[in-house]
């Protein structure tokens, strides 16, 4: 005879994800990998940006990128043509954001000997790889001008997950009605301890900032306070 | 478009519990969407209804989803107001300084299961 019984779960759907996201967080503390995750609309500029970022980084540390995409590998390729760090492209299969597993199935596919960052360019969304940790440690997302100042307000998931914004594509500030003072007001109401660097990856305006920003969380994490 | 990794989630938190619960099959699992957790229901059942035909114990399992209203608190003025109505502006003092109380969440409440 079949007994019908009721369970109760009580428990958040991202319970699973945010306990596997600590798991690789403390797994690549262990294996010294800075991992950064890199958020943002498509056509910000995530892959120009990054291109510019390794140049500026790779001799002074090792670096590895994990390119996220629903399909293709015209990042990943790209990456590599460009700087020569190793990138391996991930396929999140229609979905619109990467999970901690996911990251972790691209970990798994990065030589990790010699590289202390490890950056994750997540699908270009402004929703959904906000809701999912991936385990990394620091999160970041670039707003491009053209987008509009007021996304702070619209997106107020992904703004308060971050700790650094940037905003790109400053060359055409002066052909978009872009306040730059009311963008970082209203990241810092949704979030008051984010940074917020303006740049462009096209002129490379700023890329040192980031580059320094980097080098600085990278520090920090690993418990040293001494960077200069 | 986020439903169907939020769907992916559900199942395999369903499906931990089942194994753990030793149950053959599940006919209904309930879920608690906040009204301002991004989710929409409409988009989560038709994900839902789509993955677990995949699915083993959950095959037939149907989706109920349970609402739960947003509610923002006013640090200004000490009151409570429904947020879907009046966003982030306190309508009793017109203060800013507000935080969400409910609203947010996306529970897995309850299975009904067979075993």
């Amino acid at each position: 005879m079949e007994r019908i019984r009721v369970i109760e779960i009580k428990k958040s759907v991202f319970e699973d994800n945010d306990r596997d996201a600590d798991r690789l967080r403390a797994e690549l503390k262990e294996k010294g990998v800075f991992l950064l995750n890199l958020m943002s609309s498509p056509g910000s500029g995530k892959t120009t940006t990054l291109i510019q970022t390794i140049n500026a980084l790779k001799d002074k540390i090792g670096i590895a990128v994990m390119e996220a995409d629903i399909d293709s590998d015209v990042d990943a390729k790209k990456i590599f043509a460009a700087t020569g760090v190793q990138s391996v492209q991930l396929h999140t299969g229609g979905m619109c954001h990467l999970d901690a597993e996911m990251t972790r199935q691209g970990v798994a596919g990065l030589d990790l000997e010699k590289v202390d960052l490890a950056i994750l360019e997540n699908v270009g969304n402004l929703v959904c790889p906000a809701e999912f940790d991936t385990g990394a440690a620091k999160n970041c997302m670039i707003l491009s001008v053209p987008e509009g100042h007021d996304k702070p307000l619209k997106y107020p998931l992904m703004f308060s997950v971050c700790d650094l914004v940037l905003i790109n594509k400053m060359d055409v500030l002066d052909y978009f009605d872009f306040d730059l003072e009311l963008c970082k007001e209203y990241v810092k109401r949704r979030n008051p301890n984010a940074e917020v660097i303006p740049i462009c990856a096209k002129t490379g305006e700023g890329i040192d900032l980031f580059a320094r920003w980097i080098l600085k969380q990278i520090q920090l994490w690993k418990g040293e306070d001494n960077y200069a | 478009m986020h439903e169907l990794g939020i769907v992916f989630h559900c199942i395999k938190e369903v499906n931990a519990v089942a194994v753990k619960n030793d149950v053959k099959k599940i006919n209904s699992v309930t879920v608690e969407i906040g009204e301002v957790s991004t989710v929409i229901p409409y988009y989560f059942e038709d994900c839902w209804n789509w993955a677990v035909k995949k699915e083993t114990i959950l095959k037939d399992a149907k989706i109920h989803i349970e609402r739960i209203e947003a509610i923002t608190h006013c640090e200004s003025c000490g009151k409570d107001y429904p947020t879907v109505r009046y966003g982030k502006i306190c309508p009793h003092c017109k203060s800013e300084h507000t935080f969400l109380l409910t609203g947010n969440e996306i529970l897995i409440k309850e299975i009904e299961a067979v075993e």
